[in-house]
């Protein structure tokens, strides 16, 4: 009974905080999604790039971030956003700045998220054959008409899989910036257990809320990847 | 450059990555021992072996390695009594322990899922010749399942390695002075954000030169499958 109480509603318990920190990490993770989703077509794009430099830019970009461990580079990107921030704002005022842990996390997370991403979007790319695009011009079709009409859906649905995947890991990887003390789902919890001294049953309810969560996102999945091959006829 | 922080701290950072390196060797050791016995359950015809292996694989690759990490250290010091009546107290007192013990039993269910992959990716035709040639079905599974399988496993295999590394860098915030955890200490004291650049290229290096040497294995131990 005790144990149910600390994990209630009311007065004495902490399912206010956990549901707290449940939403900022959903919220995390929902910010950093389409922030990560164009930076990484953008490096997939500097990847397929004609020009020398982009590419050397491109493939530099994911081995670095792809390399470091996240926990490292949201450290980098806090610590050394306040930094250049700081330089940035000396210039006009003598005001100090504080960075924003929120924005720090989701800009460290989003650019990982991105290394990735770019892999991801650079397979997609590889396999839509060059027929789709003849056809497309044997249509008549202008080269936008031809992107948004013609590459863009089967690009969705080759890469989803891979984006999917992806997701999932962006939600687990939320839980590093419990460090830079934005006050996520395992923030609150280590908080709890400060106070309650019950880390077992608290770090127990935080991973199943964590997996919880990765099991509504799977449910998702299955439905935006049954709409993605809408389009596409199989054998059996 | 700040050179005094780099004689002050660079030797240390040094230690930090053996402690690293050790983390992930141990860890990832042990790992592929407690991955088959979980592959094999995953795969068995007996449905509480395959519940309770599903069970272990999603939990572990479910939740985050930070949250399983503080799991054991922490929630392991709400079991003192017990765990001294049985005398491992000591283990769980060890943050290096418990953070071997996490990263053990997280890689394991990441491999067990590459095993489990790459067993299956086997064609059946394989099974079935050597079934034709005689071969009984423990010589099957041992002698031309395993090692086609291991082949294909290679690839993912090294990326959780590389994975692992990088992971292993939560081992931090639970005060194990690891080359993360010696990192955050530098920069404490000396609040150069620079040690955390240096820390970044050491990772670089590590994780690049593994890459590089897996890809040599991977030519050398699958050049009967090239064509002349």
């Amino acid at each position: 009974m005790h144990l149910l109480e600390l994990l209630s509603f009311g007065p004495n318990g902490w399912g206010n905080q956990l549901l707290a920190g449940t939403w900022l990490t959903i919220r995390l993770a929902l910010a950093t999604l389409p922030f990560g989703l164009l930076l990484g077509l953008l490096m997939a794009l500097a990847k397929r790039s004609r020009n020398r430099w982009w590419r050397a830019f491109g493939n530099a970009y994911t081995t670095i971030f792809r390399g470091l461990p996240e926990l490292l580079t949201i450290f980098i990107v806090y610590f050394g956003g306040q930094i250049v921030l700081q330089k940035f704002v000396s210039l006009f005022s003598d005001a100090p700045v504080e960075i924003n842990g929120f924005v720090a996390g989701m800009v460290a997370l989003g650019v990982v998220f991105s290394a990735y991403a770019s892999e991801v979007f650079l397979g997609a790319f590889n396999n839509i054959t060059r027929g789709q695009y003849e056809a497309a011009y044997a249509l008549g079709l202008r080269p936008w008409a031809t992107l948004r009409l013609v590459i863009v859906p089967q690009l969705v649905r080759l890469a989803l899989p891979g984006l999917a995947n992806l997701w999932l890991i962006l939600l687990k990887d939320t839980a590093l910036v419990s460090v830079i003390a934005l006050e996520d789902l395992l923030r609150k919890t280590q908080i709890a257990v400060r106070v309650t001294k019950e880390p077992f049953l608290f770090f127990g309810v935080a991973c199943l809320i964590y997996l919880v969560l990765s099991m509504v996102s799977s449910i998702g999945i299955v439905a935006i990847e049954r709409w993605a091959n809408r389009g596409v006829r199989r054998a059996s | 450059m700040n050179w005094d922080a780099l004689a002050t701290y660079g030797p240390r950072m040094l230690q930090g990555l053996v402690v690293t390196l050790q983390l992930v060797v141990i860890s990832i050791t042990l790992g592929a021992l407690l991955a088959w016995p979980v592959a094999l359950a995953r795969m068995s015809r007996s449905r509480i072996l395959r519940g309770i292996s599903f069970g272990y694989m999603y939990f572990f690759r479910g939740t985050p390695l930070l949250a399983q990490t503080f799991l054991v250290y922490y929630g392991a010091g709400q079991f003192r009594p017990q765990l001294e009546a049985v005398g491992l107290w000591w283990l769980f007192r060890d943050a290096f322990f418990c953070c071997v013990l996490t990263f053990t039993l997280n890689t394991a269910a990441y491999q067990a899922e590459i095993l489990r992959g790459a067993i299956r990716a086997v064609p059946i035709g394989q099974s079935e010749a050597a079934m034709s040639l005689g071969l009984n079905s423990r010589q099957i599974f041992r002698k031309i399942i395993v090692p086609q399988a291991l082949l294909i496993a290679l690839r993912p295999l090294g990326n959780e390695v590389i994975l692992m590394i990088k992971g292993s860098s939560v081992a931090a915030i639970v005060t194990v002075f690891d080359l993360m955890g010696v990192t955050r200490l530098a920069y404490s004291r000396t609040f150069d954000f620079q040690v955390y650049l240096w820390a970044a290229v050491l990772y670089l290096i590590v994780v690049e030169t593994i890459r590089r040497v897996w890809d040599k294995l991977e030519h050398y131990l699958t050049r009967h499958l090239r064509h002349a």
